[in-house]
């Protein structure tokens, strides 16, 4: 069984509720009972958004946890009502593009078969929690940061009381020093960490993307883990109350934590806090321990490492080697390797993945991965669980179906938003310059070299690309009918995270792909031995890049 | 407009002052001896933007408080009725006023609302129908309801 968290029957009797409420809600929307005026906080609040051509319905990955039945399903779906293909989002979530009004209730009931929704992912509530993708598994983490996204998940379903915040709100959650669920650029970061042998969290709050980028303040270093929910309760009620709800645009809670600025902001928490904290919502051990008991590790075997199979195939066959440098990754289990899958194959879309793609992952995880796959942040999936002696055979059954590319980190695993070619607001194509990027730095050797790299595509200025915090990030305007680019430079979404700087005037789609060719062979000449992007870019500032750039024109 | 109150419609006895005196937050905060000198039922009319804990503990003198809701979007009247009920110990009635539509009666009635004035021909239906919807909740709320009924292990 999968180490994730398991529904009882009082979670599925509300999914299955919720399919019925939405079935109703749709009706009503059909019949013309409700207004589209009316309906469609409500579709939003169940993931449908209208989109350029059709329907797009965005389904809930919590914490980023897929059993192989559930990939299975997906695979399904994307066969049934979609047009044999899924997208895998930068929220961990998986979306259709092609779906019909009508057809949602049935897809929904489909989804609840196996313990899935699409409660709470879009809409101006609490979205679907984030987590480390490597959460349970990685070398480095303190605990499964999924046991909390889990409580979290819960206490913020279907909230009554947070149902109409003034924008979205969305809430990660990492238990390990390397942030891989880029924390600060949330609404609300938790980060549980150790202090003289007990363990708090770090609350952030008020980072965020879109077109007024912030990066999240710490108003509390070390909230004991029983005052979880009621610290959260206690913010969440200061935004509903007083976020701005003048204007969309100001309407995140990074606005109103940047005009009180974050000590007055704690300051209010704390004084709604204090009056909420001894009461009904104070976490009790034996809660968490319910929970933890979902993520018991699974059924790892004694093993010897490294396994000698996997160091002799290295030896003999470099492409294996290759794979394994760049898409594994440490274990905290001796003998077992976290498997990287790129959805990112050189001109491809960046997140989409065939329904036979799918299905194919489904049964390498059941073979190899006791069942488990995660969807990242980055739109690349992990198969958590990978005996090291299996790694050959893995790497050769992800290799027939495409998912084998070495690229994981590199340059050409880019984050991009759907852009015009999907979505509604976007002001230019992003996937088209996504897939001219990966063409022109395909060369894998080149790739390698340049180490790790973030490129980042957003179609418009809300950011869904994450381009702000590209080490290269890549913004897709538009003026008088002409898409044009902006380039930024040094942004991160790590634990020191930084937002990325515009050097100067924008480029063409075409422009676009030679600048950053070109920022590549300027870092190339410019780095010290075995320094990354970054960390050249933070100790050179722009000025080379920008002469790279726009000097010798 | 037509008051729902205990899942059916009613007549309001507050709308022709039978019921008694209905203030807004100024008034109160203007005349508030006099008017409990005056010795009738109070109501007391909120706007979203009005602070509840500047009423504090004298929303007990009141027998109605009403929230207005501008645009069912606007979500503030739900912190505002939780702090009443739970902060307060508001055990009068609980009105919900403004744009009151049907997909929202349910979360109103988790957050201690008891009253909707309620534009629909159809609105004690359809309040049943909403508010069975839903029989599993995962948080504690204003309407006092344990988590999950169906299991007693859920937080809270």
């Amino acid at each position: 069984m999968v180490a994730t968290y398991h529904y009882d029957d009082a979670d599925r009797t509300l999914v299955r509720e919720r399919v019925a409420q939405f079935r109703g809600q749709v009706d009503r929307r059909l019949s013309g009972a409700l207004t589209e005026e009316e309906f469609r906080p409500l579709r939003l609040m169940n993931g449908l958004y209208l989109q350029l051509h059709a329907y797009m319905l965005r389904v809930a990955i919590p914490y980023g946890t897929l059993s192989a039945d559930q990939m299975r399903a997906l695979a399904a779906i994307g066969r049934r009502y979609d047009r044999d293909y899924g997208h895998f989002t930068t929220r961990q979530n998986i979306q259709f593009n092609w779906i019909k009004l009508e057809e949602t209730p049935d897809l929904l009931h489909d989804l609840a078969q196996v313990d899935m929704h699409a409660i709470q992912t879009s809409g101006n509530v609490i979205r679907n929690v984030t987590a480390d993708h490597y959460a349970g598994a990685a070398a480095d983490e303190l605990d499964d940061s999924r046991i909390y996204a889990e409580i979290i998940r819960q206490w913020s379903t279907l909230h009554p009381e947070f149902s109409f915040l003034p924008r979205k709100f969305k809430i990660a959650v990492t238990a390990s020093a390397t942030d891989r669920a880029a924390l600060k650029v949330h609404d609300i970061g938790v980060r549980l960490h150790e202090r003289d042998g007990a363990r708090g969290f770090e609350v952030m709050v008020g980072g965020g993307q879109g077109r007024t980028p912030m990066i999240a303040k710490t108003i509390r270093d070390f909230l004991p883990e029983h005052d979880l929910l009621s610290y959260l309760e206690a913010i969440l009620r200061v935004y509903n109350r007083q976020g701005r709800r003048d204007n969309k645009y100001k309407a995140r809670i990074k606005i109103l934590v940047h005009d009180l600025g974050a000590a007055a902001f704690a300051a209010k928490v704390d004084a709604e806090w204090a009056e909420i904290k001894d009461g009904p919502l104070g976490l009790p051990e034996a809660e968490v321990a319910r929970i933890r008991h979902h993520f018991q590790p699974p059924a790892f075997r004694d093993l010897d490492a490294p396994n000698p199979l996997r160091v002799a195939k290295a030896r003999t066959d470099p492409a294996f080697a290759r794979w394994l440098r760049i898409n594994t990754h440490a274990h905290k289990q001796p003998g077992y390797a976290i498997v990287d899958v790129s959805l990112k194959p050189v001109g491809g879309i960046p997140g989409d993945a065939t329904a036979d793609q799918m299905d194919a992952l489904a049964d390498i995880a059941a073979q190899y991965s006791f069942d488990e796959i995660r969807v990242t942040h980055t739109q690349n999936l992990v198969l958590p669980h990978v005996e090291e002696g299996a790694l050959h055979a893995v790497w050769q059954a992800l290799g027939s179906h495409g998912l084998a590319t070495p690229n994981v980190g590199l340059a050409s695993d880019i984050i991009s938003c759907p852009g015009m070619d999907y979505c509604s607001l976007a002001t230019a194509r992003s996937i088209p310059i996504a897939q001219a990027i990966s063409t022109r730095l395909a060369d894998l050797d080149a790739q390698e070299d340049l180490g790790v790299l973030g490129i980042k595509i957003s179609g418009c200025i809300n950011a869904c690309g994450h381009h702000h915090v590209g080490h290269i990030g890549i913004l897709g305007l538009e003026k008088n009918g002409q898409e044009y680019y902006q380039l930024t430079l040094g942004g991160d979404p790590g634990a020191d995270a930084s937002l990325g700087e515009v050097l100067g005037k924008s480029f063409s789609a075409d422009g676009i792909v030679d600048a950053v060719e070109k920022i590549t062979v300027a870092y190339r000449a410019l780095r010290t031995p075995g320094e990354a992007f970054i960390d050249a870019y933070r100790r050179l500032g722009p000025a080379p890049f920008k002469e790279t750039l726009y000097a010798a024109a | 407009m037509p008051l729902l109150k205990n899942g059916a419609v009613t007549a309001d006895p507050w709308h022709d002052g039978t019921a008694g005196l209905i203030v807004t937050v100024d008034e109160w905060r203007a005349q508030r001896d006099t008017l409990l000198a005056r010795n009738v039922p109070l109501g007391l009319r909120l706007a979203p933007s009005d602070d509840v804990e500047t009423i504090g503990d004298d929303a007990r003198r009141f027998a109605l408080i009403a929230i207005d809701f501008p645009a069912f979007t606007d979500g503030r009247p739900y912190s505002g009725a939780r702090v009443l009920r739970e902060r307060y110990g508001y055990d009068g009635e609980l009105r919900a006023t403004g744009q009151v539509l049907r997909d929202q009666l349910s979360f109103m009635q988790r957050c201690g609302f008891d009253a909707f004035e309620i534009a629909n021909p159809n609105a004690a239906q359809d309040f049943a129908a909403a508010v069975g919807e839903i029989s599993v909740v995962y948080q504690p709320a204003g309407d006092r309801q344990r988590s999950s009924a169906a299991s007693a292990h859920r937080v809270a």
